[in-house]
């Protein structure tokens, strides 16, 4: 029963909950927007597109699944997709495991924490066009810091970036240099683990170890599988470090997967293999991570509680 | 405490002994501390060889043994670097993009987190779940598609691929990071206010973004860096000297001249960086916050 029948009452719902939705969805709104425009619009061209041989010139045909099938056939693709999954076997498990260890160490109320967490965590806010450039030069064969160091202790000059054998290990140990992020992390959660269960185990007459294996890691597991799944979603979109220090060579030795997508797509036109080669990515990392769910995700301990 | 007759603090007793237990652990920090410092020095030295060749001609920088400190310093090189490209252009073309990126992100996100924090309505779980699922997506697979869209829309070569997607939203990580921070505001004033008869675009404007600010200044720190470390964006988008960004003008600096001038490249680099360390000097709390916010928080 309109008490007043004016233009508020005609224009909003009557009921309180059809109220409460719409303005919930005013809310959202912006993002809903975004979520339509540059998420579900892409997503709707890139299927068209994997279908089409395409130059964005010329008007595109259809070619069904040929553009898969030429992929498959091409050596770079599966070059790409080797290079990618090594750095990603190495860089990971390295960054997390050494990103660890500096928690624990840092963990041990020791005097400056402030300090060196500043001290680690620098390099992550450094650019990746800048931190590329000066490892370029860290890592230059003739003059470069490293072989400098080499040189100081009498060891020969190693080709870091030139030899296609190491270009890529070269590269897997630029990304320790920001294992910063990950430390940071792993020390929140460090100090997060309530100091009851130490103590408990300090009765019990644990050792090291074994407080680390019984109390810490099962503590810090959902913390560690967090790091592992964006790590891996992470390294397998790495493309500044491939094209500025190494332009993908020698010998295609540090052609990422991105930076074949690149190349095909806007260097090479094949916009159409390009869009076709990004669905391969998305279905591999879609795959990986469910998997990783699967078989590690089980033994994430979540302290008893429902996540 | 397992042997009573020695006294625990016998200055004789040498850091070693397995048997003194204050000693060894003096003993096991002091060990501790020197790894810390063995692992903090290869952090920063790469920091220390950056500025240190930025300061050297273009001869000794190849000199054996390395010079750390350049004598004399050429601290003309930091302006050579502005001969060589257009940098202040480049300053200023990114400043402008961080600036509409901070207005952008900071109004979107928090509009879109009161929603989902403050808001109870149908279908809430399920786009914040579509949030969280956009935050996991790996972004680069959608590129190709992204690009063809903006080039249809005729937006190659300005600045708006930066900036309008921005103004939808502003990223699903500042959604989440700013609705798990709502959260945690005290619901009452809220309902006093509604008492009151305010609105709930008021509520948002007047007491929740004020209390929010320290999550607010996350959001924008990590803005701030997105926008001025961007590369693939610029490297797809713009084309013209003129409009680059400071990242495309250093990735570039490499072959704008015959040969490679790392003095140079360093200065550039250096002129890069610094603007990020000052602000991580002086906002180091909200850059660890956002980066715990997220990994702590399922």
């Amino acid at each position: 029963m309109p008490v007043n029948p004016g233009w508020r009452t005609r224009l909003l719902p009557h009921t309180n909950r059809a109220r409460r939705n719409l303005m919930g969805y005013l809310f959202i709104a912006p993002f809903l927007l975004g979520f339509l425009l540059w998420f579900l619009l892409p997503t709707a061209t890139a299927i068209w597109m994997a279908f089409q041989d395409w130059n964005m010139m010329t008007p595109p045909r259809f070619i069904f699944l040929e553009n898969f099938a030429s992929l498959l056939r091409d050596e770079l693709f599966w070059q790409s997709l080797k290079v990618t999954v090594i750095y990603t076997l190495f860089s990971v498990p390295l960054t997390m495991l050494l990103a660890f260890a500096v928690a624990l160490l840092m963990n041990t109320k020791v005097r400056g924490i402030h300090f060196f967490r500043t001290l680690y965590y620098l390099p992550v806010v450094v650019p990746a066009v800048a931190g590329s450039i000066l490892w370029a030069w860290i890592l230059n064969t003739e003059f470069g810091f490293l072989n400098i160091l080499l040189r100081a202790v009498g060891l020969p000059k190693v080709r870091w970036l030139v030899d296609p054998n190491l270009a890529l290990f070269s590269l897997i140990l630029v990304s320790l240099w920001g294992l910063g992020s990950t430390m940071v992390i792993y020390l929140a959660g460090l100090q997060g683990v309530p100091d009851v269960y130490y103590e408990a185990a300090d009765i019990d007459g644990a050792g090291r170890w074994h407080k680390l294996r019984h109390i810490t890691i099962p503590l810090m597991s959902p913390v560690i599988f967090f790091t592992l799944v964006m790590g891996i979603i992470g390294s397998f979109q790495v493309f500044t470090a491939g094209y500025l220090i190494t332009g993908g060579g020698p010998d295609n030795a540090t052609l990422f997967y991105v930076l074949h997508i690149y190349r095909t797509g806007f260097k090479n036109f094949h916009m159409g293999e390009a869009a076709a080669l990004s669905w391969v990515l998305f279905v591999i990392i879609v795959a990986l991570v469910a998997i990783i769910f699967k078989y590690i995700g089980g033994s994430v301990h979540y302290g008893g509680r429902e996540s | 405490m397992t042997s009573s007759s020695k006294p625990i603090s016998n200055p004789s007793v040498w850091p070693g002994d397995p048997h003194n237990h204050a000693a060894r652990r003096r003993w096991g920090r002091f060990v501790i501390w020197l790894l810390l410092i063995l692992g903090a020095s290869t952090m920063i030295l790469p920091f220390l060889w950056m500025a240190s060749s930025s300061l050297k001609d273009q001869l000794s920088v190849f000199m054996y043994p390395p010079q750390w400190l350049p004598n004399p310093p050429h601290f003309e090189n930091y302006i050579d670097v502005f001969v060589v490209k257009p940098f202040h252009l480049y300053v200023r073309n990114t400043l402008y993009i961080v600036l509409m990126n901070e207005i952008a992100i900071l109004w979107a996100a928090s509009f879109c987190a009161y929603g989902f924090s403050r808001l109870e309505f149908w279908g809430r779980r399920f786009w914040f779940s579509v949030v969280i699922g956009t935050m996991m997506l790996p972004s680069v697979i959608l590129i190709v598609p992204t690009f063809v869209l903006f080039s249809r829309l005729g937006w190659i070569d300005t600045y708006l691929p930066f900036i309008v997607p921005a103004f939808f939203g502003g990223g699903a990580f500042n959604i989440f990071l700013l609705t798990q921070f709502f959260r945690t505001l005290p619901q009452e004033l809220a309902d006093a206010a509604r008492i009151d008869g305010c609105g709930e675009l008021s509520i948002y404007a007047r007491i929740v973004l004020p209390l929010a600010k320290p999550a607010l200044a996350t959001v924008a720190v990590f803005t701030f860096l997105n926008a001025w470390n961007d590369f693939i964006g610029p490297l797809l988008y713009l084309s013209t000297n003129e409009k680059y960004t400071v990242a495309m003008g250093l990735a570039l600096f490499r072959g704008a001249l015959l040969q490679t001038r790392w003095d140079l490249l360093m200065a550039a680099a250096v002129i890069m960086t610094v603007p990020v360390l000052i602000l991580f000097f002086f906002a180091q709390r909200y850059f660890i916050e956002g980066v715990v916010m997220t990994g702590l928080k399922e």
